[in-house]
């Protein structure tokens, strides 16, 4: 089982969720997170002062799937959040090491 | 007697004057109330009280951190309540209570003789003591902006009591008294370029520098935290100028009709020229630039709204929209002083351009109504708006300098550091003006 972390801009939430049901993706978790990588900040103006906002809202999309669809599951990612631009954010893939559904008590892939 | 007090704001412009000749010439007939000018003029207060709150105070709020948010917001609604008191209690008579060069006595104090039929020109006194009692409230919460974030409420109020006293009151005096002396002169001040907004600028400007920088200016960012309600703020204010600004004819008639045009135009023309001024020095045109142009473009007409023609107001909105951008983004900047919110940049600024501008539109050749002075045409209107500029300049420095440092050596100024930090809204009211 993986765990698929995914760091995307905040407008291409809905693409990547479309994105993830047609591959079969049953659930996901979403947070509102800040962070910043090579894009860096922005600067906002008041009245002449200009100030550096270091850190930019992005949505982070977490997806715990089987090993087998992992692959398919990135490219989904990666090709609805590409707007080819800087900031379009990351990828990254874990692995799980158990799952539990609260519900049930089932365990393993079972579970997801 | 109470025709002396028609000329008191009338008598200025030139205008005013012949208006009264034919009026002069009947001599002794007791002038007797208008019921449209007192229907003005009674809408006209509540413009004005509108104003202070909630324009002004928003607008300010809006400026500030989410932590001093309501300091602010405290601050105008405090000044609005002592200074209607003060007035009453004496303000009034000092500034309009007689004849004097430079102020009006005690002689109507406690509001003496102030009673249901005493009429002042037109209207009812009570109509233009309240009236003025407003001016007398905004003038003190425009100087709210310089100190915002970090001035103790306790000295503040004590500050704005002294101040009314002893700069607003006597000023108002040699502008629109009976017989004061920058009104003999022929000053061309309609509606308060000089009274209000170059007081409360350089006020403002003396208590920047007095009560020193905010904790942490200007490394560290303090953006205002809600320019919704400066936006907001900025409206009301645009539209209760009205009364500030016709209101000052003290009659619904068509000067008041001219000062409410050429209000609106240069407000316009001050909030583009700020605008682009902007889009073209930092790339975007933003909503606190046009707000602040419109501002100062209301500045900037006040001294000139019963004197200037509508192109003329062209001209001096758009003088003051750039003049006063670069009076809020550069000369702060270049000079170091922390004036919060500007109250000098635009309106110490915007009432400087306004007042000398006023001596230049005010010819009838410009599509004014005709100069204050008898001879010397313009050089001479600008010379004398000039003289008003540089006394009201200096006797507003030298003593809200002496009242700031008075106040500081016995009750101190400013709030502690940790109190600042904290910030006001918690620290000065035990209350946050967000609990979300």
């Amino acid at each position: 089982m993986k765990l698929v972390t995914a760091i995307i801009k905040p407008f291409k939430l809905d693409d990547v969720r479309e994105a993830l049901s047609e591959v079969g993706v049953k659930g996901i978790t979403v947070t509102e997170v800040k962070g910043f990588g090579r894009q860096k900040g922005h600067t906002e103006l008041y009245r002449g002062a200009e100030y550096v906002v270091d850190f930019l809202p992005k949505v982070k999309v977490e997806v715990a799937v089987a090993a087998d669809i992992v692959d398919k599951v990135v490219d989904a990612i990666r090709n609805a959040a590409n707007t080819g631009k800087i900031g379009d954010g990351k990828i990254f893939v874990s692995n799980i090491e158990q799952v539990v559904r609260i519900r049930t008590g089932e365990t393993g892939p079972e579970a997801l | 007697m109470q025709l002396k007090l028609i000329p008191a704001k009338r008598l200025a412009p030139a205008v005013g004057l012949a208006a009264l000749l034919p009026a002069l010439a009947f001599a002794e007939d007791a002038p007797t109330l208008s019921a449209g000018d007192t229907a003005w003029m009674l809408t006209a207060t509540a413009l004005v009280l509108f104003m202070t709150i909630p324009g002004l105070s928003l607008f300010y709020a809006g400026m500030v951190r989410a932590k001093n948010a309501l300091s602010v917001l405290m601050q105008c609604f405090a000044i609005t309540a002592l200074m209607t008191i003060l007035w009453a209690l004496y303000g009034y008579s000092v500034a309009f209570g007689g004849e004097g060069a430079y102020w009006g006595g005690l002689s109507k104090a406690f509001l003496a003789g102030v009673t249901v039929d005493s009429l002042s020109g037109t209207i009812p006194e009570t109509v233009f003591m309240t009236f003025q009692m407003t001016f007398a409230i905004i003038t003190p919460a425009l100087i709210v902006g310089a100190f915002a974030e970090r001035m103790k409420f306790s000295a503040m109020l004590i500050f704005m009591a002294l101040w009314l006293t002893f700069v607003y009151a006597p000023i108002a005096h040699w502008v629109w008294g009976d017989g004061g002396w920058l009104g003999n002169k022929g000053i061309l001040d309609f509606a308060g370029g000089t009274v209000v907004h170059i007081n409360a600028g350089v006020a403002g400007l003396v208590a920047a520098i007095i009560v020193g920088r905010r904790k942490g200016y200007p490394g560290t960012a303090m953006m205002p935290h809600n320019l919704t309600y400066t936006i907001i703020g900025a409206g009301m204010l645009w539209v209760g100028w009205f009364g500030f600004n016709a209101g000052s004819e003290l009659a619904a008639d068509g000067t008041a009709g001219m000062a409410m045009a050429v209000t609106q135009i240069a407000t316009a023309a001050a909030a583009l020229g700020w605008m682009f001024m902007e889009w073209m020095v930092h790339g975007k045109p933003s909503v606190l630039g046009i707000a602040s142009g419109a501002v100062a473009g209301l500045v900037a007409i006040t001294p000139a709204s019963g004197s200037a023609g509508p192109m003329g107001a062209i001209a001096i909105g758009a003088a003051a929209g750039v003049g006063c951008f670069f009076g809020a983004t550069k000369l702060k900047r270049m000079l170091g002083y922390d004036d919060s919110l500007d109250a000098f940049g635009v309106h110490g600024v915007g009432g400087i351009i306004g007042a000398l501008l006023t001596g230049v539109f005010a010819d009838p050749s410009l599509g004014g109504a005709g100069l204050g002075v008898e001879e010397g045409g313009i050089a001479a209107q600008v010379s004398v708006q000039a003289l008003g500029i540089v006394a009201t300049i200096v006797y507003t420095a030298v003593v809200t300098a002496v009242i700031l440092l008075v106040l500081k050596v016995i009750i101190g100024l400013r709030v502690s550091e940790e109190e600042e930090t904290e910030g006001l809204d918690l620290s000065q009211h035990d209350e946050r003006a967000y609990n979300l």
